[in-house]
């Protein structure tokens, strides 16, 4: 993982020493609320509905064990005792008082953290694979990429004010586990016919209002020209993308306007022109950066039977929350931040401090956040998988739903977020009630159901097998249902709406009668986004909007 | 007379733009882009010193064959969430090396110039009332950055240190 040197750590110290000032001088009047919002946004801190929420980056999903500790202590001491892990692989916290914020900026810094654009209109925290490094389908490692970025992005002088937010994702596996089709900008490690490698990159996907799935502007880009192409993307973006709608601003509305063809010859020939000043690959830096993701000192070892002897209890977690390792003799493990009771995503300041402690014990000291909400501990033993499973069941972090219906990614919702049109955490919980059969739930196999408080999509319902999205209709909680998106490599699609909205009590009958259908028309193992694209929506229309429901 | 941040020191503005009276004694004045468009060849003649104002949509390429006779650009910012004018300078400075006077002028506040200046800014012209003397500590936020930057002189600043 990689490791500060004293220029990535005074820059951060310099950012934190920077914030206070501004926040010193908006509580004492001199800097207008409207100047400071932009300024906080850029450091994380949103005002929300019941107190301030505050957003860590997580680059790329990477954390080292006494970095949870301290995620552990200010969930204690700043906050209500949790945080929410987000699909962006960061943290949130609900509670922090703004005067404290400062405090807790220096804090995070002491262990090589920091909330630096985490939000506004600038370049957000890269995402990747949770698996970047041990999936055996993977081409290269795409982390070291997705660092290079983040220095390049951090306080970039001519593209910290864009029309709009802007999000990049980078895998090195054919299979997409970072959405990176549904972000401005995705970029894919390809080999080339000559047996280069290089990047596939496209442009204009996104969620929220509008959802659209990215387009290819470049086959292949050869590795050295990645940031001056980022930056020919960016200038043509930050010229042309508009500026007088906040709902048309994103990137995905400008390639639509002007088609991607269009797009794709403005970024190609800004690329040309800027061919002599734009920035030069500085192999040597980047290889520096590379050897922060040698692979951990691996035993030696073979694969064993880990099953054998064991209970139902935990070959059914066995099977669901852990994934093969390229490494032999190791698995990686899934943490479902999806239990029946928690808010999806959540975790408390406890168990933070006992995932730190479980990882120095099992996984090289070692945590990931992954797209998909949960944790992942990505080079555990075979032979200490019982005793993980048992510890990891003692803090509740052992559900072993992982993939199925009940592994739900959800936002926080109309209980915490200011912009929300409704409650997302109830209907979890709802959902997480009426499906409670694990046996039933294993025989659904792989769904994936997302759900929205509002269009701004940060539950990416409309990438969800099942998508739900929370909508206001004179002061009510109503919720409408996408069937059939998805963001898993190269068939990633948009959901479709199935026909008017639901009342808030009927959301879990509906997904039930959602899954009926799917349980009558199934094929064989079939998963329930194929039998969708099958047999199509009117089915699932003609039951969830079945009289007897209407009446209930 | 107006006070203005130029290279990173507080000093009276010698120029005028074209809306105001009298044109000053220092004959250096700042015309808007569609005035220098319509009017360049009789103003070329012109004794005094001259300067365009551009807004976040004019095309700087146009510039790019006047910079003999225009010694300063004055590009406009709106407001806070206006970027457009990051690109339009660091465009000037590195693609047209433009040499001469770079103005950030509108709604521009303290905590913007360390980004603008290094996109090749050296002239920084804040809503009036604003506090210069503080607002010239923001040059200093930072002493490092990840990224090359574009001086006045259109020279490349080394990565990672500024």
């Amino acid at each position: 993982m990689y490791q500060y040197d004293s220029i990535d750590q005074r820059l951060v110290d310099e950012r934190v020493a920077q914030f206070r000032d501004q926040t010193n001088r908006f509580l004492a009047g001199t800097l207008s609320e409207d100047d400071f919002r932009s300024l906080r946004l850029r450091n994380g801190l949103y005002i929300q509905k019941h107190a301030p929420m505050l957003r860590i980056s997580v680059p790329y999903g990477l954390l080292l064990s006494q970095q949870v500790r301290v995620l552990a202590r200010i969930a204690r001491e700043y906050d209500k005792g949790y945080g929410h892990f987000s699909t962006r692989q960061n943290i949130q916290y609900n509670w922090p008082k703004l005067e404290t914020v400062p405090d807790i900026l220096a804090l995070l810094a002491t262990v090589q953290m920091h909330g630096i654009q985490t939000s506004g209109n600038c370049v957000r925290n890269v995402t990747s694979d949770a698996l970047a490094g041990i999936a055996a389908d993977e081409l290269e490692d795409p982390r070291p990429w997705c660092e290079y970025i983040r220095q390049w992005a951090t306080l970039h002088p001519e593209f910290s004010y864009l029309p709009r937010k802007f999000k990049i994702a980078v895998t090195g596996s054919p299979q997409d586990r970072a959405a990176s089709r549904v972000h401005d900008v995705g970029l894919h490690l390809v080999r080339n016919e000559q047996g280069e490698v290089g990047f596939e990159v496209l442009v204009g996907g996104g969620l929220g209002r509008a959802p659209m799935i990215g387009h290819v502007i470049r086959e292949f880009l050869p590795k050295q020209d990645l940031l001056a192409y980022l930056e020919a993307i960016l200038r043509v973006y930050n010229l042309e993308g508009r500026r007088d709608n906040i709902h048309k601003a994103r990137i995905k509305i400008l390639v639509k306007a002007i088609t991607p063809e269009k797009f794709r010859a403005l970024v190609e020939e800004e690329f040309a022109a800027a061919r002599d000043t734009a920035p030069v690959f500085d192999a040597a830096d980047f290889e520096r950066i590379k050897e922060f993701f040698v692979p951990p000192a691996y035993k030696s070892l073979h694969d064993i039977d880990v099953q054998g002897g064991q209970t139902t209890e935990f070959r059914h977690w066995y099977r669901q929350n852990t994934r093969k390792h390229k490494v032999a003799g190791y698995r990686a493990v899934f943490l479902s931040l999806k239990s029946p009771k928690r808010p999806p995503g959540d975790i408390t300041d406890t168990e933070l401090d006992s995932v730190a402690d479980l990882a120095d014990q099992y996984s090289f000291g070692m945590v990931r956040s992954t797209h998909d909400q949960n944790l992942l501990f990505a080079d555990v033993r075979q032979d200490e998988l019982v005793a993980l499973w048992k510890s990891l069941k003692e803090i509740d972090l052992a559900t072993p739903n992982i993939g199925t219906l009940t592994d739900m990614i959800c936002c926080p919702g109309g209980d915490f977020c200011a912009l929300a049109n409704a409650r997302s955490i109830p209907l979890a919980e709802a959902i997480n009630e009426r499906f409670d059969d694990l046996d039933y739930l294993y025989d659904l196999g792989e769904i994936q159901l997302k759900m929205s408080g509002c269009m701004n999509g940060c539950g990416h319902h409309s990438v969800g097998h099942i998508g739900i999205l929370g909508v206001d209709k004179n002061g009510e909680e109503w919720y409408q249902i996408t069937l059939g998106g998805s963001t898993g490599g190269n068939d990633a699609s948009l959901g479709q709406v199935i026909g008017p909205s639901v009342a808030h009590n009927d959301v879990a009958e509906t997904i039930e009668r959602i899954i009926d259908v799917f349980v009558e028309h199934r094929q064989e193992e079939e998963r329930f986004l194929d039998t969708f694209r099958r047999i199509g929506v009117a089915p699932f229309k003609a039951k969830v909007y079945a009289p007897s429901h209407q009446a209930a | 007379m107006r006070r203005l941040i130029k290279q990173r020191e507080v000093v009276l503005d010698e120029w005028r733009y074209a809306d105001e009276d009298p044109v000053g004694r220092e004959r250096a004045l700042i015309l808007p882009f569609a005035r220098w468009k319509a009017e360049r060849e009789q103003w070329w003649l012109w004794d005094g010193r001259l300067g365009v104002r551009i807004g976040p949509t004019d095309p700087v390429a146009e510039l790019k064959n006047d910079f003999t006779r225009v010694g300063l650009i004055a590009i406009e910012f709106g407001g806070m969430a206006e970027g457009r004018g990051y690109s339009q300078a660091a465009l000037l400075r590195s693609r047209y090396k433009f040499t001469g006077e770079l103005r950030a002028v509108g709604k521009i506040q303290r905590d913007q110039l360390f980004y603008l200046a290094r996109c090749g800014f050296d002239t920084f012209e804040l809503p009036e009332g604003s506090d210069l003397d503080v607002a010239l500590t923001a040059f200093d936020d930072f002493s490092v950055a990840y990224q090359g930057a574009i001086d006045a002189a259109g020279v490349h600043v080394q990565r990672r240190a500024v």
